[in-house]
């Protein structure tokens, strides 16, 4: 509500408004643009008379399109959220439950190996030269080729289920965070450290009582940005996984079975959860840099 | 090597002291042959233009750089050891306050960093934020504050640890000239009721005239003293001081001294 609230009060509210219609628009005219080929072969075997509105017309209720109708995949989602059983495999909600687990598990852990990488690498002469390569190394493997290979040897210890998933979007998030926090807590201006050095203050007191502070809004631009990797890590994990049911698996569902419908369903409901929580993370990243602005209001 | 005091009497006590920072052009003399005894009491300028080594001699007496060469004591022993039992209080050109603490904690970080109890740095706080004529501010945050009332805490907070020896490099030279000549005024009412001694780097001449009960003259490459002159003004001195022949008087001389150090030059 208070979002709507801020778009209408913003005057924002007509802009996107427009942007959200004429998307529909451009989509519409895609599925029958899309669908055309299929249906006009269809025609041309059964010797049917056709024009240009009864083209659209079928192309927006066809069994298995090939781009559905924007009301197509309305449908499917009011079937699979809004009538399932939260409890039911056939219920995006709970696939999403399994995605956002092992996301928000992924993140936390992604979060503090990042934190704990930077402090290692600011307080650390040689880890800063022998890490960093590393680190950026990391992320120029594709996701896509490592999650099988992460499954695949965790499962082969013994670890399955939400952890080896958890793994992925870890290896996703901890990234942003470790560069952000590493920029965070060199953030300090020189003057602020000399007159650390002033006080004669402990390396402890100096990282406690100035570059953890400072580092804090640095911190919440990097969470933004792995917030929404996990996601990412979490759906790509369930791929190779798809027994065991996530948004991933029913993405891999879908194209197994030619439902396209049930893919944008499935995508629909990923980018869905993935802007709740990166909304979350922002309204927090606005508390916390009020709070360190002495109640400031900041834009973020 | 001759002394000009004993070592053991003056606050700050330097025999050729210099520094050389290498650089990739060779190296740089900083400082050169720095003689100077500072006494306890005495109000120092360090006045010259930039680049003459004021602040970076500033800065070695605060063992915040270090010297290449001649001696150095604060209160006897090494800027290093003065350093680390607190014997000096510095205060920067900008206020260095932190946003997220008020200004009552910000006035007590440096007590929490030495470990005055909870009791004793509310005490200080409310003394010297009051010597600085700030009480009421204490809840307010840095950001709503002005930027003359931002170095008042920024000098409160350095009186808060109640050094001997207060160090202050160009602390008003961000500021308009109104509030800096009430800055000023401050300041001696400050150094008059609390007998500090005080090292204040300026580039200011009637600043320093006004401020100081002496007034060292520096000039660059190498950054070395030019003249030391004493200002036997009042210390119940006020603003209008600054019209008297005494005073332009010094300020002549002050100005003379910057005048055969090349600090006018074009180069």
């Amino acid at each position: 509500m208070t979002m709507i609230n801020r778009l209408v009060h913003q005057g924002a509210f007509l802009p996107v408004l427009t942007v959200v219609a004429s998307l529909i628009v451009i989509w519409y005219a895609g599925a029958v643009y899309l669908n055309s080929t299929q249906l006009i072969d269809r025609y041309q075997k059964k010797g049917v008379d056709w024009d240009i509105s009864r083209l659209a017309q079928d192309a927006w209720k066809m069994e298995r399109p090939v781009l559905p109708a924007p009301h197509q995949v309305g449908v499917e989602l009011k079937k699979t959220v809004l009538d399932k059983r939260v409890t039911s495999k056939r219920s995006l909600v709970y696939h999403a439950g399994i995605t956002l687990s092992s996301s928000l598990l992924g993140f936390a852990l992604g979060t503090l190996l990042g934190i704990v990488l930077a402090i290692g690498i600011v307080y650390v002469t040689t880890l800063d030269r022998s890490l960093m390569p590393w680190i950026i190394a990391s992320q120029t493997v594709p996701i896509l080729a490592l999650a099988p290979m992460i499954i695949v040897v965790l499962g082969s210890v013994g670890i399955t289920g939400l952890f080896p998933k958890s793994v992925i979007s870890m290896y996703l998030c901890f990234f942003p965070v470790v560069v952000g926090m590493v920029k965070g807590l060199r953030s300090p201006e020189p003057i602020l450290i000399d007159q650390m050095r002033t006080y004669s203050a402990s390396s402890t007191q100096v990282f406690f009582k100035l570059r953890l502070p400072a580092s804090i809004p640095f911190l919440f631009a990097s969470l933004k940005v792995a917030i929404a990797l996990s996601v990412v890590g979490a759906i790509v994990a369930e791929l190779p996984t798809g027994g065991q049911g996530g948004l991933g698996a029913r993405l891999l569902t879908g194209s197994y079975y030619g439902q396209i419908t049930m893919i944008w369903s499935a995508l629909i409901v990923a980018s869905v959860v993935s802007a709740l929580l990166v909304t979350v993370v922002g309204r927090l990243e606005r508390i916390a840099l009020r709070k360190l602005n002495g109640g400031q209001a900041v834009a973020v | 090597m001759t002394q000009t005091a004993q070592p053991g009497s003056a606050v700050v006590h330097t025999a050729n002291l210099s520094l050389e920072f290498s650089t990739d052009d060779g190296p740089v003399h900083a400082l050169s042959n720095i003689n100077l005894d500072i006494a306890p009491g005495e109000f120092i300028s360090l006045i010259g233009p930039s680049g003459c080594g004021k602040t970076t001699l500033l800065r070695v007496i605060a063992d915040l750089e270090t010297h290449t060469g001649g001696e150095i004591e604060v209160n006897g022993v090494s800027p290093r050891e003065a350093r680390e039992s607190r014997a000096y209080g510095y205060v920067f050109q900008a206020p260095a306050l932190y946003p997220w603490r008020t200004v009552r904690r910000n006035v007590m970080l440096p007590l929490e960093i030495m470990g005055v109890s909870r009791q004793a740095r509310e005490a200080r706080c409310a003394h010297y934020l009051d010597l600085v004529n700030l009480d009421g501010f204490e809840n307010k945050y840095p950001w709503q504050l002005s930027g003359g009332m931002q170095q008042r805490v920024s000098i409160a907070r350095a009186l808060s640890v109640e050094p001997e020896l207060l160090l202050m490099d160009e602390p008003f030279g961000a500021l308009d000239e109104i509030t800096r000549d009430h800055l000023n005024q401050q300041l001696l009412d400050l150094w008059r009721k609390t007998g500090k001694t005080v090292v204040f780097v300026t580039h200011s001449i009637p600043e320093a005239v006004f401020l100081s009960s002496r007034v060292v003259v520096m000039s660059p490459r190498p950054g070395q003293v030019i003249d030391d002159i004493s200002c036997n003004l009042s210390r119940e001195r006020t603003l209008d001081i600054r019209e008297t022949h005494e005073f332009l008087e010094i300020a002549h001389r002050v100005r003379d001294g910057l005048k055969a150090g090349h600090s006018y030059d074009d180069d």
